[in-house]
């Protein structure tokens, strides 16, 4: 993992098409074909039944913050994406994810409903997924 | 299996020291603890010894427990390095129990230390980091204060728990923490002081959040069997309890609690035989001021989301009906990561032995130590009694 200027992902064979699918303008979410749980991260084993039976799904990229964290500061961070707000989005889908909100803090409370956008990546075919307010 | 006793605990003064090396305060540490012990101890007469650490900066990340052994003469003996972040030390003590348990060591050591003043705060930033959920959730710019700010929030808006209950918690480690000789930021602090700290990751802010530090604890663990040659005052281990769990929140059905606290506690209590009621003190891992609070909920001291009301009422300052982080706790006597665990024991066994000086709680019989690793992925909970039939007998 890199952190200049902003972390980048790490990309393994479990990962790569959730990674690449984001490049393309897609969240992907895991489905577990035997007990229907949908989850993330990505991982070819159902965390819950342990099924390799699983299969990609595409999000719909809607959500709700379930919590979030404003930081005026974070060094290594770019300068004109502070203050950083940190959140914990839980997607229509289900699962929660670790995010940024790309907002000003003042225009977010838990349960503020969010929609995907995504972050390009130099040097690799990813893009981090952050969110927004809905419209 | 047979019963395990803590004979001695020590440590070193928890703070910056650019002096000192890892291996000195260990040695600091080992010899506090060697000389806490009532009977006295020889390092010959250790059999096995347990030590924590993360490996901060990455200065000794292989063999880092018999760099540290050899140091103080307990070459040949078997040495492992527990790793389990925050919680490395409240682990090697667990495994110290184990071992002397399961009758494989007659007196096992378990100790702890850390080195993490000589680095710029960014290389801090990125080695306590590694302890988060990397992979998902760095790629946020997350860190701790950011992934424990988020806990709060949720607690706050799901019980009405305040910033005020945040800084109480500050407020009171920092008195504790200003009658231990040992305490990193040994001074106290106004509930002003703590609400008008700049804030850190909102709805943290610095007071809020426990310093960096170099430190290192010892305790000595021994069997039933050999109890009586250390000590006339044994200090039982009464409860163990462990659990893991996701690293990364984002998997966890709550935030407003850290299920593998719960499950910890539960397991101790259990084994001891004993409810929260029956506890005289507790040291708990109170890395933000938030932790403190889910640890009054997870650990039984309060229902859930009542913790706030807990604070409030001074019951957990000393004096309290059950004093908590009467060492200062991680926010005033410092956290050294790999140490941490450790020190607590050292608080447990001041404290039953009579030698807390002026923060002793009136005649304890049984204590708590509750040590958790990154946000809540290991957690590690032991409770210490005083053997009331050697009591009698005595
Ligand atoms: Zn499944």
């Amino acid at each position: 993992m890199s952190w200049e200027p902003r972390p980048t992902p790490e990309i393994t064979p479990e990962t790569e098409r959730y990674w690449s699918a984001a490049a393309d303008g897609t969240l992907l979410v895991r489905e577990c074909t035997d007990c229907g749980l949908v989850y993330h991260y990505p991982r070819a084993l159902c965390p819950d039944c342990f099924s390799d039976d699983v299969e990609w799904k595409e999000a719909s990229g809607e959500g709700t913050v379930y919590s979030y964290s404003a930081t005026q500061s974070m060094s290594g961070w770019p300068e004109e994406d502070l203050p950083l707000v940190l959140a914990y989005v839980e997607l229509e889908e289900g699962p929660r994810v670790m995010t940024n909100l790309e907002c000003d803090p003042e225009d977010v409370e838990i349960g503020t409903r969010v929609t995907v956008r995504f972050k390009a990546v130099e040097d690799a075919d990813a893009a981090v997924p952050v969110f927004v307010p809905r419209e | 299996m047979r019963d395990a006793y803590l004979v001695g605990a020590g440590q070193s003064e928890y703070g910056a020291f650019p002096e000192e090396s890892y291996r000195s305060l260990f040695r600091t540490a080992f010899e506090a603890a060697t000389d806490s012990v009532p009977r006295g101890i020889e390092a010959s007469d250790v059999d096995e010894a347990f030590i924590g650490t993360l490996g901060v900066g990455g200065r000794q990340l292989g063999l880092s427990g018999p760099a540290v052994t050899e140091h103080v003469g307990l070459g040949g003996v078997p040495c492992t390095r527990v790793e389990n972040a925050c919680a490395a030390s409240g682990f090697a003590t667990r495994q110290a129990v184990q071992a002397v348990k399961s009758g494989m060591a007659d007196v096992a050591l378990a100790g702890g230390f850390e080195i993490m003043s000589d680095m710029s705060s960014d290389a801090t930033k990125y080695w306590l980091g590694v302890s988060g959920e990397t992979e998902w959730e760095r790629l946020s710019g997350t860190t701790f204060s950011g992934v424990y700010a988020q806990m709060a929030s949720v607690h706050m808006e799901k019980y009405g728990t305040t910033r005020e209950h945040l800084s109480q918690v500050a407020v009171k480690n920092h008195a504790n923490g200003a009658k231990n000789p040992h305490a990193q930021l040994g001074f106290e602090c106004s509930l002003e002081d703590a609400q008008s700290a700049p804030v850190v990751a909102d709805p943290l802010n610095l007071y809020h959040c426990c310093p960096t530090s170099d430190g290192a604890a010892c305790a000595l663990i021994v069997s039933e069997d050999v109890v009586d040659e250390y000590t006339d005052d044994p200090i039982r281990v009464a409860g163990v309890g462990a659990s893991s769990d996701t690293v990364g929140l984002f998997q966890r059905d709550s935030y407003t609690g850290v299920p593998a606290s719960q499950r910890a506690g539960e397991q101790a209590y259990e084994m001891a035989g004993v409810e929260p009621d029956d506890l005289d003190f507790a040291e708990v891992h109170d890395c933000f001021a938030i932790a403190e609070l889910l640890a009054y909920e997870d650990l039984g001291f309060c229902e859930q989301g009542e913790a706030g009301d807990l604070i409030d009422s001074g019951a957990t300052e000393l004096g309290g009906d059950l004093p908590v982080n009467t060492s200062g706790g991680l926010k005033s006597k410092g956290h050294p990561i790999g140490a941490t665990g450790a020190g607590q024991v050292v608080e447990a066994f001041k404290q039953l032995s009579g030698k807390a000086g002026d923060r002793q709680v009136e005649n304890p019989t049984r204590g708590l130590t509750h040590n958790v690793g990154g946000s809540g992925g290991a957690s590690v909970v032991h409770i210490f009694e005083k053997d009331a039939e050697t009591e009698v007998s005595a």
